[in-house]
C-alpha cells in the first residue's frame, strides 16, 4: 500500500496543473466562441497571396 | 435564359431585374449582381481566400457600395478612446456587421492577418465581435478598418463598454469556479471510494487518516474557492433579513466541512467531503446553466446599438460651410451635421434646413417614410431617403431614443420568469420549515441518540434542499429558450414559453405579418382614354428615379423603360416629370391633379390608390397589394392543425385585408381596425378565458402586443415592439410559429413532470432522513440524482 504514498500527491500536481491548464484557457478566451474553430480545421490555408494585384486591396481608399 | 434563377456569386441574391455583371473569378466565369459583389469577390480571390465561398453555410449581405471614409478613426482622441496597449501591439474592439456563418469570420481573420503588422486578429461568429492586435506604428487603425469594409462587412469600433465586460468577467469566474468544483469532486470521490471500500474489507487507520487528510486538501479549495458565491449570497440574504436557498444550503455546507476537519483532526467518526464537494458542484452547474439562460439575449441589445453609423459630417465649429467627418463617438449636443440622402441619422437632432421623407421602420415598424421639415425632430438610426439634411445634434450616444429602447430590451430581458419567481418563493417558504425541521430533528436525537444527532440533522438539511424544485422550471426554460433560437424564434421574456404553451387563439396583427411587405402593383384604373399597358410604362419611367419600395414596384413590372427627364421629386407627394415632351405627375391624388392646374372633377379613386396624371388631369389609378410570405398558408394551417384558433386583425381597407385572410385560410378577420378597436378585441377574447398569442411588428402595435398573453414580434419589426413583445421571430421565418408552439407544449409538460418529481422526492426523503435512516453521503447522492434527473428531463425542452 505504500505506492499510494507516491502516487496521490502525484495525482495532487497533476489536478493542480490541469486546474491552471483550463484557469488559462479560460483567461485567454478559448471559451469565447466554440463553433468557427471547429469549422477552420477543415479549411487549408491556402498560400498567400503573390499576386500584385492583391496588396493595393488591404490599403485604404484614398 | 430564366433571369429569376440566376443568382450573385457573391451575396446569392437573385439578380431579378438587375442587368448582371459578368467576371473571372479563378477559373470559373460568375455573374454579380453589384460592383460592390464583384469587387468583395476579387478581393476574397485576391487574397487567396476563395475557399470562403466553398465552406460558407450562409449567405452574406450585398455590400452596400458606399466607401466610407475610416479616417476620422485615425485621430489621436478616436485611438485613446477606443484602443489599449503599447503603440507597437494595441488591441481594439470591432463589432463587425454582416457576418452571418462561421465562414465570415475565418474570411475576415485571414485577410486582416495577411495585412503587414497585424499580430493577433480573431473574430467571434456568434457576437460579431473582432479583437484585433496590431502595431499601430505601422498600420493606421483605418486601414484595418477599410479591409474589413472592402470585404463586403460593416466594422465598428467600440470600447469595450462595462455592460459586456462584466458578463464576461462573470462568465470566466463561473467556469473557473465551475472547474474546481469538477476536478475537485473526481479526487475526493475516489478517495471516498477508497474508504467506503476500506470501511468494509478493513483498512489500516495510517492509510484512512492518510486519505482523510489528501481529501481534506483538495476539498478545501472546492469549499472556498467554488462555494464562496453561496456563503457571500447567505450572508447577503442573512443581512437583508431573509431566507435565500443559499442560507441552507451554506449551512449544511459549513457543519458538514466542519464536523469533517474535526473528524480528521481527531481520527475518528465519519468525513462528508465527498458529499461538501459533490453538492458543491452540482449547484455550480445549475447556476452555471442559469447563468448562460440570463446572457442569451445580449445579441438582440447589441444589434440595435450597429444601427447607428459610423462616421457623421459635421460643419466647422466656426459656422463655416466646411465639412470634417468625424466618428459619431466624436459627436456633441449643439454640432451642425449634414446627413447626405442614403445615410443613417447619427444622433438626435431638429432639422434646420432642408425637407426629406425619413424611414422611421427602425422606431415604428412602419417601412413608409414619413416627410420631415426645419424644425422638426429627427432620431439616431432612422434613414434619410430622399434629400440631404442640416441637423442640430441634440442628443448624443446614451441620451438617444435608440439608447433608451436598447435599455428597456435589456431591462426586459433581466426579468426573471414569473413561473420561476413563484418557484423560488415557494422554496424559500419551505427553506424555512427545513431549518427549523433540521433543529428539531437535531434536538430529537441528541435526547435519544447524541451519536446520531449530528448525521441526521445534515441529512434532512442535504436531502431537504430544494434544488431540484428550482432547477425544475430553469433547466427547462433555458433548454427550450435555446431550441427556440436555433429555430429562429428569441425568447426575450421567458414566461412568454409558459403562456404560448397554453395559448388558445392566435391573431395575426397587421397584415404585413403575413405578407413579406414588398408591394407589388394588382390593379390599374383607367381614368382617361390611355390604355393600361401605356400608363404603367409612363409611371415607370418617372418612378425609375426613386429607390422607393412603391416605386420598384413599377419599375419591376416595366422593366428596360425609357426614364424620364427633367424630373422633379417631391417628398410626401410624388414625382413630376418630362416624357416625350409632356409633363406627367404620379403620386398621391392631388399631386397627380396638380399637373392640371385645377383640381378637375373626376371620379374620385381610393385615397391608397397612385395616381397618374397629365396637364388633361387623371389619367390612371393604381392599387397596390402586398405579396403574401410563401410559408404563410404552411403555417397557418399547422397552427390550426395544433388546435389554436387563428385570427387577422388588420388595419388595412378591407379589400386588402379579406384578399390575405382567403389566401391564407383564415375565417375571422377585422379589417380597419385602430390600435383602441384591436386592443378592445384582445380584452374581449381574454374575458371570454382565451389566451391570445399575437404576432405583430410597430410602435402602434406595442400597447396590442402588451395587452395579450403572449407577444410575439417579427424580427425586422420596430424594436419598440419588440421590447414588448415576448418572442421576436428572428428570421421571419412564419414556420417557426407553430413549431414554437410545439416546443413550448413540451416544456410545459416537462415542467410538471419535474416539479412533481422534485417535490415527491423532497417529502418522501425528509421523514427518511429525520429518522437517521439516510447517511448524508446518501443524501448527498439522492439530492445529486435527483437534481440531475431534474436537468436531464429539462434538457429534452429543445
Amino acid at each position: 500500500m505504500g505506492i499510494v504514498y507516491v502516487l496521490i500527491p502525484l495525482s495532487l500536481v497533476l489536478v493542480v496543473f490541469a486546474c491552471w491548464a483550463f484557469f488559462w484557457a479560460v483567461g485567454s478566451g478559448q471559451f469565447e466562441e466554440l463553433d468557427s474553430p471547429a469549422w477552420e480545421i477543415l479549411a487549408d490555408d491556402a498560400p498567400p497571396a503573390t499576386r500584385p494585384d492583391a496588396a493595393p486591396a488591404v490599403t485604404p481608399p484614398s | 435564359m430564366d433571369a429569376a434563377v440566376i443568382t450573385c456569386f457573391h451575396c446569392a441574391e437573385p439578380l431579378a431585374g438587375r442587368a448582371p455583371l459578368r467576371a473571372r473569378v479563378g477559373a470559373a466565369n460568375v455573374v454579380f449582381c453589384c460592383p460592390g459583389c464583384q469587387a468583395a469577390a476579387h478581393l476574397i480571390e485576391g487574397l487567396g481566400l476563395g475557399d470562403f465561398y466553398r465552406f460558407r453555410t450562409a449567405p452574406v449581405a450585398r455590400p452596400d457600395g458606399v466607401a466610407i471614409e475610416y479616417r476620422a478613426y485615425d485621430t489621436a482622441e478616436m485611438i485613446a478612446s477606443l484602443t489599449r496597449g503599447e503603440p507597437a501591439a494595441r488591441s481594439v474592439l470591432v463589432l463587425i456587421d454582416g457576418l452571418t456563418c462561421a465562414a465570415c469570420s475565418w474570411l475576415v481573420t485571414r485577410a486582416l492577418l495577411r495585412i503587414d503588422g497585424v499580430a493577433r486578429a480573431s473574430v467571434n461568429a456568434a457576437t460579431g465581435r473582432g479583437h484585433i492586435v496590431w502595431d499601430s506604428r505601422r498600420v493606421p487603425l483605418s486601414q484595418l478598418l477599410s479591409c474589413i469594409d472592402a470585404l463586403g462587412y460593416k466594422p465598428r469600433p467600440v470600447t469595450a463598454d462595462a455592460a459586456s465586460r462584466q458578463v464576461e468577467m462573470e462568465r470566466h469566474a463561473m467556469l473557473k469556479r465551475l472547474i474546481v468544483a469538477g476536478l475537485g469532486m473526481m479526487q475526493v470521490m475516489m478517495f471516498a471510494v477508497a474508504m467506503y471500500s476500506g470501511n468494509i474489507n478493513g483498512m489500516d487507520l495510517q492509510v484512512r487518516t492518510y486519505l482523510r487528510i489528501v481529501s481534506m486538501l483538495v476539498a478545501t479549495p472546492v469549499m472556498l474557492y467554488a462555494g464562496w458565491p453561496f456563503f457571500s449570497g447567505a450572508m447577503r440574504a442573512l443581512q437583508a433579513r431573509s431566507v435565500s436557498m443559499d442560507v441552507p444550503v451554506s449551512l449544511g455546507l459549513v457543519l458538514a466541512y466542519g464536523a469533517s476537519v474535526l473528524d480528521t483532526w481527531r481520527h475518528a467518526g465519519e468525513v462528508y467531503f465527498d458529499s461538501v464537494t459533490m453538492f458543491i458542484f452540482f449547484l455550480t452547474v445549475a447556476r452555471f446553466v442559469e447563468m448562460v439562460a440570463r446572457h442569451r439575449c445580449n445579441s438582440v441589445a447589441d444589434s440595435l446599438s450597429r444601427l447607428l453609423p459610423v462616421t457623421a459630417h459635421r460643419f466647422a465649429a466656426d459656422g463655416g460651410e466646411g465639412l470634417i467627418d468625424v466618428a459619431v463617438a466624436q459627436l456633441a449636443a449643439g454640432d451642425r451635421l449634414l446627413v447626405r440622402a442614403g445615410e443613417v441619422v447619427p444622433a438626435d437632432g431638429v432639422i434646420l434646413s432642408g425637407s426629406t421623407r425619413v424611414n422611421e421602420s427602425m422606431l415604428t415598424g412602419e417601412s413608409i417614410a414619413v416627410v420631415r421639415a426645419p424644425g422638426e425632430p429627427l432620431s439616431a438610426g432612422t434613414v434619410n431617403e430622399e434629400a440631404p439634411v442640416q441637423l442640430r445634434v441634440t442628443a448624443v450616444g446614451g441620451a438617444t431614443t435608440l439608447a433608451n429602447i436598447v435599455a428597456l430590451l435589456g431591462r426586459a430581458q433581466s426579468e426573471r420568469p414569473k413561473i420561476m419567481r413563484a418557484a423560488d418563493a415557494s422554496a424559500s417558504r419551505f427553506l424555512v420549515r427545513v431549518l427549523a425541521g433540521a433543529v428539531l430533528v437535531g434536538v430529537f436525537w441528541a435526547f435519544v441518540d447524541p451519536a446520531r444527532a449530528f448525521a441526521a440533522t445534515l441529512a434532512v438539511l442535504v436531502v431537504a434542499c430544494p434544488c431540484a424544485l428550482s432547477l425544475a422550471t430553469l433547466v427547462a426554460v433555458a433548454s427550450a429558450s435555446a431550441g427556440l433560437a436555433r429555430r429562429g424564434v428569441l425568447v426575450a421574456h421567458p414566461d412568454a414559453i409558459e403562456a404560448l404553451a397554453r395559448a388558445s387563439r392566435v391573431v395575426f396583427d397587421k397584415t404585413g405579418t403575413l405578407t413579406c411587405g414588398r408591394v407589388r402593383v394588382t390593379g390599374v384604373q383607367r381614368l382617361a382614354a390611355l390604355p393600361e399597358a401605356a400608363c404603367l410604362r409612363l409611371a415607370a419611367a418617372l418612378e425609375g428615379h426613386s429607390e422607393h419600395p412603391i416605386a420598384r414596384s413599377f419599375t419591376a413590372l416595366c422593366p428596360g423603360a425609357a426614364l424620364a427627364t427633367a424630373v422633379q421629386v417631391v417628398p410626401g407627394a410624388g414625382i413630376e416629370g418630362c416624357i416625350d415632351g409632356q409633363r406627367y405627375r404620379i403620386g398621391t391624388r392631388a399631386f397627380a391633379l396638380g399637373a392640371a392646374g385645377s383640381a378637375a372633377a373626376q371620379a374620385a379613386p381610393d385615397d391608397a390608390a397612385i395616381c397618374l396624371g397629365d396637364s388633361g388631369g387623371l389619367l390612371a389609378a393604381f392599387t397596390l397589394a402586398d405579396t403574401l410570405r410563401p410559408d404563410a398558408v404552411g403555417a397557418v394551417h399547422e397552427l390550426r392543425a395544433a388546435g389554436l384558433a387563428v385570427e387577422l386583425l388588420s388595419g388595412d381597407a378591407e379589400a386588402a385585408a379579406g384578399a390575405v385572410a382567403r389566401d391564407c385560410g383564415i375565417g375571422d378577420y377585422a379589417a380597419r381596425q385602430t390600435p383602441q378597436a384591436k386592443l378592445r378585441r384582445i380584452t374581449q377574447l381574454r374575458e371570454a378565458g382565451e389566451i391570445v398569442a399575437m404576432v405583430g411588428d410597430g410602435i402602434n402595435d406595442a400597447p396590442v402586443l402588451g395587452g395579450a398573453g403572449v407577444a410575439i414580434a417579427m424580427g425586422q419589426g420596430s424594436a419598440l415592439a419588440q421590447a414588448s413583445a415576448g418572442l421576436i421571430l428572428v428570421g421571419d421565418r412564419l414556420q417557426a410559429l407553430p413549431e414554437a408552439v410545439k416546443v413550448a407544449r413540451r416544456t410545459r409538460v416537462i415542467i410538471r413532470q419535474n416539479l412533481a418529481w422534485a417535490s415527491v422526492y423532497n417529502l418522501a426523503a425528509m421523514p427518511l432522513a429525520a429518522m437517521g435512516w439516510v447517511p448524508p453521503w446518501m443524501a448527498a447522492i439522492g439530492m445529486s440524482l435527483s437534481s440531475i434527473g431534474v436537468v436531464l428531463n429539462g434538457m429534452r425542452a429543445k
